[in-house]
């Protein structure tokens, strides 16, 4: 090898220099235009609602969300979506009253006592409840779960702590809102104990030793080092459940019987927003009355994405803090 | 003719001289310990007895089971699915081991500091004051958490933000604070698992310090792989390795016990005798 | 198991007797959750299944339904049962191509601003009620047109891509980089290594990801409520009228007053819960496999 070979240049190669290929271009469009798509999904379906209910929103207003009324008698025609929301909040909020003290003690089970042999069992058992569709939920409901709780539970509950407003007389139709207060809670059950779970698995196992090796009770540990680490995140598990619970239309709607009108007796019937509409689906009688369904349909998606929103923010700023991990400088 | 072995060590005289074999109470006494994860033993027959208010030093190559062994003492073992152990630790003449003694009370008399530091994530006086309200030592809370700041040398450096987050403390502020939490619910005996082996040298004379100074009130073990750590602080020393049974299967063993002094300058065994000078571990 | 405490002069045992009083309790109590989780499943299920076993038959796969029906001429369910194949069958068939290519612009080409903006996008996405997204559908699509299958499809598709989206993008991200490396290193353009490297080894969880998404569909009732539920009797296949599905189907016969209705609601549901079940459960096996043979472990 000759120096004039070292000192020759370089022979130039083909495609040096950025040159931008077709492919690249193509599919990074197109996927992006999928990726834009599905961001301004969300955009277009509080755009169409709006759209949709306009006619009642110009004829109501705001003040269609807290009025108490449902009138589609022509002529008589008076609209409003608070019977129903009131439906919602009280059917939600008691749904994860319930379902999360069982949700929460399922989740230590699992993390803290269960035997090896059946810790991966009833965490599968319990994941396949959520599998289970609402509308099978909600036949089980009419057909097994609301004749039960008619003739049996709700006189005994009502015969002992009448005195108090929520447990008033049964009704006689068989359905009621206590009904879809325990549906609901079947339902929201799996999603709270499966994140609390997974919560309850991420605190660090140093952290429970270091607890243990006082001298303290696992219960102790738990309610002193693993509850505090974890908080956060159950409130956002606790929020997602209720997001759940007050978009579920149809179980409810199979369940809870139907009225309109403010009352705290939860063996009476009633509805809420998810219900309402789903019960109307056959057909509204007027323009008014479609737009006043779908005003409904607008107040429970605001009502959801405002929980879903919280839920994630909590999410990621817990992610964030326990992200920043023990002392800053050695 | 006598081999006068050089030690590698040098042996300083920080702590006082150990007292006469008959002044020494005993407090543990370990009879044919073995210890065993699954089927694999990890320590075989150890027996030895540990002294009150000395600093008893367990050294020696690493997997030798060092850390088992201390984690004998407090029954934190029990927290791994797979162990087993067999053999007597007597603590007060009961045997701690027995299935029928709650390791809770055992824990809530021997405590245990770890080798990585683990506050909990609570304020600097929470991290002191948690164990003593949980165990019900509720009265006087300022002043118990005063005094076990300043027995952890950590007072004087954190006493003006005993609210501010245990993990905003360095490194070896977190370790004190960890050995402040375990001295303050008045254990009898503290276990220690290489405290320091995660700290600078500055934080590690710190820590050694306390021990020298609280040994009077307080029993320490400590497993170290330092041995220049094991010759500055401990009284008592035991020499763990690592032997092969029949079948070519690797266990721990102890190998010797006795006097610091003697064991980093005239030790019995050639196996300690290797491994204090240098030539393997 | 009676554990006590140590005695002993100078030893610390203070409450102890209550303290563990105190852990048993909420040991029990959660022993107690653990097994009513279970045994709500167990009541449920076996609900379905006991009522639904009794009353299966053929007919429900091959008769149609009878509208106002007096005697007891055999009847069943085959039209629901095509129309939720044909349903279930269009909403992957659009919500998995989009799905898919949503999560390779994120995985493979976004910015991570856009990669969290986005994320979080379809997150909230995930969390829109299924009524919402009927009621969505039927303004944008239905009113003024008419139901079609084609138009519930769409609905449920919706339901699914921010599922497919989701676990494409975490099986997307399992896909060792070094496998993209040594493709782009040896020259093949990056449209090239996507489609032809990454997205096949990926392969295996995307489908896990599709079967659980059909799975989580295929029971849905509200979305089709306004798309898709105004039919006839006749079993057809045809996607641009509408079509009975299941769901629906038990929906309707659930409220009416007849134990004959009652029944093939419980034999629809017993079939329609064991295909989600084995479809779950199979996903989750296959989910578990695959993780390890994508990620090269």
């Amino acid at each position: 090898m000759s120096a004039a070979d070292v000192t020759a240049p370089p022979t130039r190669r083909p495609f040096t220099g950025r040159r931008v290929r077709f492919g690249d271009v193509a599919l990074q469009v197109v996927a992006g235009a999928a990726a834009l798509g599905a961001t301004v999904l969300v955009g277009l379906i509080v755009w169409k609602l709006v759209d949709g209910s306009h006619l009642a929103i110009s004829k109501y207003g705001l003040g269609f969300v807290t009025r108490v009324a449902w009138n589609p008698v022509i002529g008589h025609e008076l609209y409003g979506a608070g019977s129903f929301l009131f439906g919602t909040v009280i059917t939600s909020f008691l749904a994860l009253l319930v379902a999360t003290p069982i949700a929460i003690g399922i989740a230590l089970f699992l993390t803290e006592l269960a035997p090896r042999a059946i810790q991966a069992p009833v965490t599968a058992l319990v994941e396949t409840l959520a599998a289970v569709p609402s509308v099978l939920i909600g036949l089980w409901g009419i057909l097994v779960l609301g004749p039960v709780l008619r003739t049996d539970i709700e006189p005994w509950l009502h015969s002992g702590l009448g005195w108090i407003p929520l447990f008033g007389p049964p009704s006689s139709a068989g359905a009621s809102i206590f009904t879809a207060i325990v549906v609901l809670a079947i339902m929201i059950l799996p999603i709270v104990s499966s994140i609390s779970r997974e919560l309850f698995l991420g605190v660090p196992p140093e952290l429970k030793e270091g607890a243990l090796a006082l001298g303290t009770t696992r219960w102790e540990t738990v309610r002193g080092v693993v509850f505090p680490y974890a908080r956060g995140g159950v409130a956002a598990a606790l929020i997602l459940g209720l997001g759940r619970a007050m978009g579920e239309a149809i179980a409810v709607t199979q369940v809870i019987g139907g009225g309109v009108g403010i009352h705290w007796n939860i063996f009476g019937t009633g509805d809420t927003l998810g219900s309402k509409v789903a019960e109307s689906y056959q057909g509204a009688s007027t323009n008014l009355q479609s737009a006043s369904l779908i005003y409904l349909g607008l107040v429970l998606l605001v009502l959801s994405l405002g929980a879903n929103i919280a839920a994630q923010v909590i999410v990621r700023r817990v992610a964030r803090r326990h992200g920043v991990t023990r002392g800053g400088h050695a | 003719m006598s081999i006068t072995i050089e030690p590698t060590v040098r042996v300083e005289t920080r702590r006082q001289p150990l007292p006469p074999r008959e002044r020494l109470e005993s407090i543990f006494e370990v009879e044919g310990l073995d210890a065993i994860y699954g089927t694999k033993a990890a320590i075989k027959d150890v027996t030895m007895e540990v002294y009150k208010n000395l600093v008893t030093a367990i050294i020696g190559p690493s997997g030798c089971g060092k850390s088992t062994y201390i984690r004998c003492f407090n029954r934190m073992n029990d927290l791994i699915p797979t162990f087993k152990q067999t053999g007597t630790i007597r603590y007060h003449g009961q045997d701690i081991c027995a299935s029928n003694i709650d390791p809770v009370a055992v824990r809530r008399n021997i405590g245990m500091v770890f080798q990585r530091p683990n506050p909990f994530p609570k304020s600097i006086y929470d991290n002191v004051a948690w164990g003593c309200r949980v165990l019900g030592m509720k009265d006087g809370l300022d002043e118990r958490v005063e005094r076990a700041l300043t027995q952890a040398a950590l007072w004087d450096e954190v006493k003006d933000r005993l609210k501010a987050s245990g993990l905003s403390l360095s490194g070896g502020q977190q370790q004190r604070l960890c050995i402040a939490r375990a001295i303050a619910v008045e254990p009898d005996v503290v276990l220690m698992d290489e405290p320091a082996s995660a700290l600078d040298p500055i934080a590690t004379q710190a820590i050694e310090q306390l021990m020298l100074d609280l040994k009077s009130q307080y029993t320490f073990i400590i497993v170290t792989h330092n041995m220049q750590q094991a010759a500055r602080v401990a009284d008592m020393t035991a020499f763990f390795s690592i032997s092969r049974g029949e079948e070519g299967q690797r266990y721990g063993e102890l190998i010797e016990y006795d006097a610091t002094e003697k064991i980093f300058t005239a030790p019995s065994d050639k196996r300690t005798e290797d491994y204090v000078t240098g030539r393997f571990g | 198991m009676s554990a006590q405490g140590l005695s002993g002069p100078g030893l610390r045992l203070d409450r102890l007797p209550q303290r563990r009083r105190v852990n048993h309790l909420m040991e029990a109590l959660a022993w107690l959750a653990a097994a009513i989780g279970v045994a709500i499943l167990g009541v449920v299920v076996w609900s379905v299944a006991s009522k639904g076993w009794s009353e299966l038959n053929l007919d429900l796969l091959t008769k149609s339904p009878i509208q106002f029906s007096l005697t007891n001429a055999p009847q069943g369910l085959s039209n629901a049962f095509a129309g939720t194949l044909v349903i279930v069958g269009l909403a992957t068939a659009m919500a998995l191509p989009v799905g898919i290519l949503v999560a390779v612009y994120l995985n493979e080409f976004a910015p991570p601003p856009i990669r969290t903006g986005v994320g979080l996008v379809i997150d909230v996405l995930a969390g829109v009620p299924a009524i919402v997204v009927g009621i969505f559908v039927f303004v944008l699509l239905v009113v003024g047109h008419g139901q079609s299958a084609i138009k519930g499809a769409f609905a449920l598709a919706i339901l699914m891509l921010p599922f497919v989206a989701r676990t494409t993008m975490e099986v997307l991200a399992l896909v060792p980089n070094a496998l993209r490396e040594a493709s782009l290193g040896l020259g093949v353009p990056h449209w090239r290594t996507t489609l032809s490297i990454v997205l096949p080894r990926a392969a295996g969880g995307i489908v896990t990801g599709t079967v659980l998404a059909v799975a989580r569909v295929a029971g849905e009732t509200a979305p089709l409520l306004f798309t898709s539920s105004i039919v006839g009797t006749q079993t057809s296949w045809n996607p641009t009228h509408a079509l009975q599905t299941i769901p629906v189907a038990i929906f309707e016969l659930s409220e009416s007053p007849d134990p004959k209705d009652h029944a093939r609601a419980w034999a629809a549901g017993f079939i329609l819960l064991l295909f989600i079940l084995f479809a779950s459960l199979t996903a989750r096996w296959l989910a578990t496999r695959s993780a390890r043979k994508i990620a090269g472990r």
